[in-house]
């Protein structure tokens, strides 16, 4: 790698034009060091397990056995048991689906496109972030798998993966639905190995400490996963490479998966789906619905395990302005969709969304306008910002506007296509929604076992952004 | 008596590290290494470690995912079972694409950490240097330099000199 920009002299101008040196926010607080760092992450993992976190676990299990029982129901039973029927086919499963995926995305923005933008304030969110993202992925596999109700097609040749089936015949390699499944299972593999490769110089140190303590059984755990990692700068100048190339790559992933699905709607015929905006539209609003849970997520778990000196202020602050930035580029998309049913003059187009913000479905596009539209503009306001509960709450709406707005673009254009005599109104049966309500607590369930086994933050890189981490002292550059 | 593997030395902070990597560099060594918690920025220029070659993997992965992805659509679509679906052509790159662009970045992927693991000699779940008892702040808040004794430069009293002068404390050998 290239030298580091300060190893060359400054450049003589500056003597002359003297430059206000603009101060850099602290990214760790109260001048923590190193084995701090170490002892504070470590600490969660090797400490006892806490009662909160066994009445958590014991409470996402309960609500996790809803999926499992809907999706036995479903499967012994059929898929008549979800509420589809003429002529919205096609409901609450992609619904799901693209909300959990949405969600999913914001951990990969974090880990690759913030990385590349070198803002530093992400390395203490982004494990726990990329942790979220694989849960999301596996939370969102779920309901395609599933709603084919007859589960073991999805693996068998000639349905999913390209394998032609008893005929001989080959996916269909025309349709977004075939491209969905390269792009969904593409970005859950990309992003376990981006997480685990993070991981790696962290499970050393966890190997290290429990040899240290005699906790043999564990170090073995962690340093068959730490793949011997010793930290030699021969090892990290070839890691640190392959972490850039990853995030490189995982950048134009991320921004390709919702692209796809969103192609799901965007290359068919129906009226409110049909529609170029589509791929940014569905990027901002998945970035948007994902900042939402890494906030719903991060701020109990900074206030549980006291790391209000390594989630700081800052970091709750450049979370909330990213949230603003893509809720108002959702509704601005909003309103440009409405703006090209009306410039378009295709009467089905302007029937499509007049009957969206005015139909039988206006109460759910309302709450999406209220939730996506409305929720984010608090945080222009610093005091809102700065007030955690407040911040929590505002971030369990927009996961709700969100989910909502992929109900309002699905069930709304389906449920009044062209043809009236077919029209109908599509409500979810009670298995739809507790399939639905246990996908929490499978999510849950993975992310407190995550809290307890992995430590939630990279060590590496947070202590490469404090100020004793770098080579030529405190001087700024 | 055990053979020895090298020498190593302690240093407390980065910039110590930084300017002792720079004359263990200078001094002409060539089988030795720094441990460090974390990536240290312009510490491969101090220890004068080329650029990796990590990418050369990479880009030979994105290249092969690209081509199996295109040539699979291609071989499926239009030779194995030609079948017209919605009077489209049997092939055509613009709907082979965003396949071949998920594989290129699988493939990208796989190969970038499995060069990776490669060009580090991953996994190693043994080395010398763990043995050290000096080893387990490696990876919390210590920095070290080792040199190998099968450097043709080593010599145990000038190398250690040398460490020593360079700020290097705590200095033991490491036993192979």
């Amino acid at each position: 790698m290239s030298a580091h920009a300060s190893d060359s002299p400054a450049p003589a101008i500056l003597a002359e034009v003297r430059p206000v040196v603009l101060p850099r926010r602290v990214l760790v607080e109260n001048h923590r060091d190193f084995h701090w760092i170490t002892e504070k992450i470590c600490g969660i993992v090797e400490g006892k397990t806490p009662a909160w976190w066994w009445w958590c676990f014991g409470l996402a299990a309960v609500v996790a056995s809803f999926t499992v029982s809907g999706l036995v129901y479903l499967v012994s039973t059929g898929v008549g048991v979800w509420g589809h029927a003429n002529p919205v086919n096609w409901a609450w499963d992609i619904v799901n689906f693209v909300f959990w995926i949405g969600i999913g995305h914001a951990g990969t923005l974090i880990s690759a496109i913030l990385c590349l933008l070198r803002q530093k304030w992400r390395t203490s969110i982004n494990r726990a972030a990329e942790a979220m993202t694989i849960f999301a992925v596996v939370c969102a596999a779920i309901f395609p798998v599933f709603h084919v109700g007859r589960i073991w097609f999805a693996v068998m040749p000639g349905w999913l993966f390209p394998f032609p089936n008893a005929n001989g015949i080959w996916q269909n390699f025309r349709s977004p639905l075939e491209w969905d499944v390269f792009a969904v299972s593409t970005y859950g593999t990309v992003s376990v190995l981006f997480w685990y490769i993070g991981l790696i110089p962290d499970l050393g140190t966890m190997r290290d400490r429990f040899t240290q303590t005699g906790n043999l059984l564990r170090a073995r755990i962690y340093g068959f996963f730490a793949m011997g990692w010793r930290g030699s700068n021969r090892q990290w100048s070839n890691y640190e490479m392959a972490y850039l190339i990853l995030a490189g790559i995982s950048t134009p992933l991320v921004l390709s998966v919702h692209t796809i699905v969103s192609f799901d709607f965007a290359v068919s015929l129906i009226p409110g789906w049909h529609t170029t905006i589509f791929p940014p539209y569905f990027v901002a609003g998945a970035i948007f619905s994902g900042f939402g849970m890494v906030l719903t997520l991060m701020l109990p778990l900074r206030a549980v395990y006291r790391l209000e000196d390594l989630i700081t202020q800052y970091h709750i602050d450049c979370m909330c302005k990213i949230t603003l930035a893509t809720g108002t580029m959702v509704g601005y998309a909003y309103s440009m969709e409405f703006f090209i049913a009306w410039y378009g003059a295709n009467p089905y187009e302007g029937f499509a969304f007049i009957n969206r913000a005015f139909g039988h479905y206006a109460w759910a596009y309302w709450i999406m306008i209220g939730c996506n539209v409305i929720t984010p503009q608090f945080f222009w306001f610093r005091s809102v910002r700065e007030n955690t509960t407040l911040v929590w709450i505002l971030s369990i709406f927009v996961n709700v506007g969100m989910w909502f707005e992929r109900f309002v673009i699905i069930v709304t254009s389906l449920a009044r296509d062209f043809l009236p005599s077919s029209w109908g109104y599509y409500s979810p049966s009670i298995v739809e929604i507790f399939t639905f309500f246990g996908t929490f607590g499978v999510f849950s369930f993975l992310f407190l076992l995550f809290i307890r086994f992995v430590p939630i933050m990279p060590m590496s890189e947070v202590k490469a952004v404090i100020p004793a981490a770098d080579p030529h002292g405190s001087s700024p550059h | 008596m055990n053979q020895t593997y090298g020498l190593i030395a302690a240093f407390d902070t980065t910039p110590d590290l930084y300017h002792a990597c720079a004359k263990v560099r200078d001094a002409g060594y060539s089988q030795w290494d720094a441990l460090t918690p974390f990536p240290i920025h312009g510490l491969d220029a101090a220890m004068g470690v080329r650029r990796s070659k990590v990418p050369r993997f990479s880009l030979a992965g994105g290249i092969t995912g690209f081509c199996t992805g295109m040539s699979l659509i291609f071989w499926a679509g239009a030779y194995e079972y030609p079948l017209i679906v919605g009077g489209k052509p049997y092939f055509s790159p613009m709907f082979a694409f965003p396949i071949s662009y998920e594989l290129t970045i699988l493939f990208t992927a796989f190969a970038t950490i499995g060069g990776m693991f490669f060009l580090n000699q991953l996994p190693m779940h043994y080395h010398p240097v763990m043995k050290a008892p000096q080893f387990v702040r490696a990876l919390d808040d210590r920095f070290y330099i080792v040199i190998e004794a099968n450097d043709p430069k080593f010599n145990a009293t000038a190398t250690r000199e040398l460490l020593a002068r360079a700020g290097g404390k705590d200095i033991a050998e490491v036993e192979a």
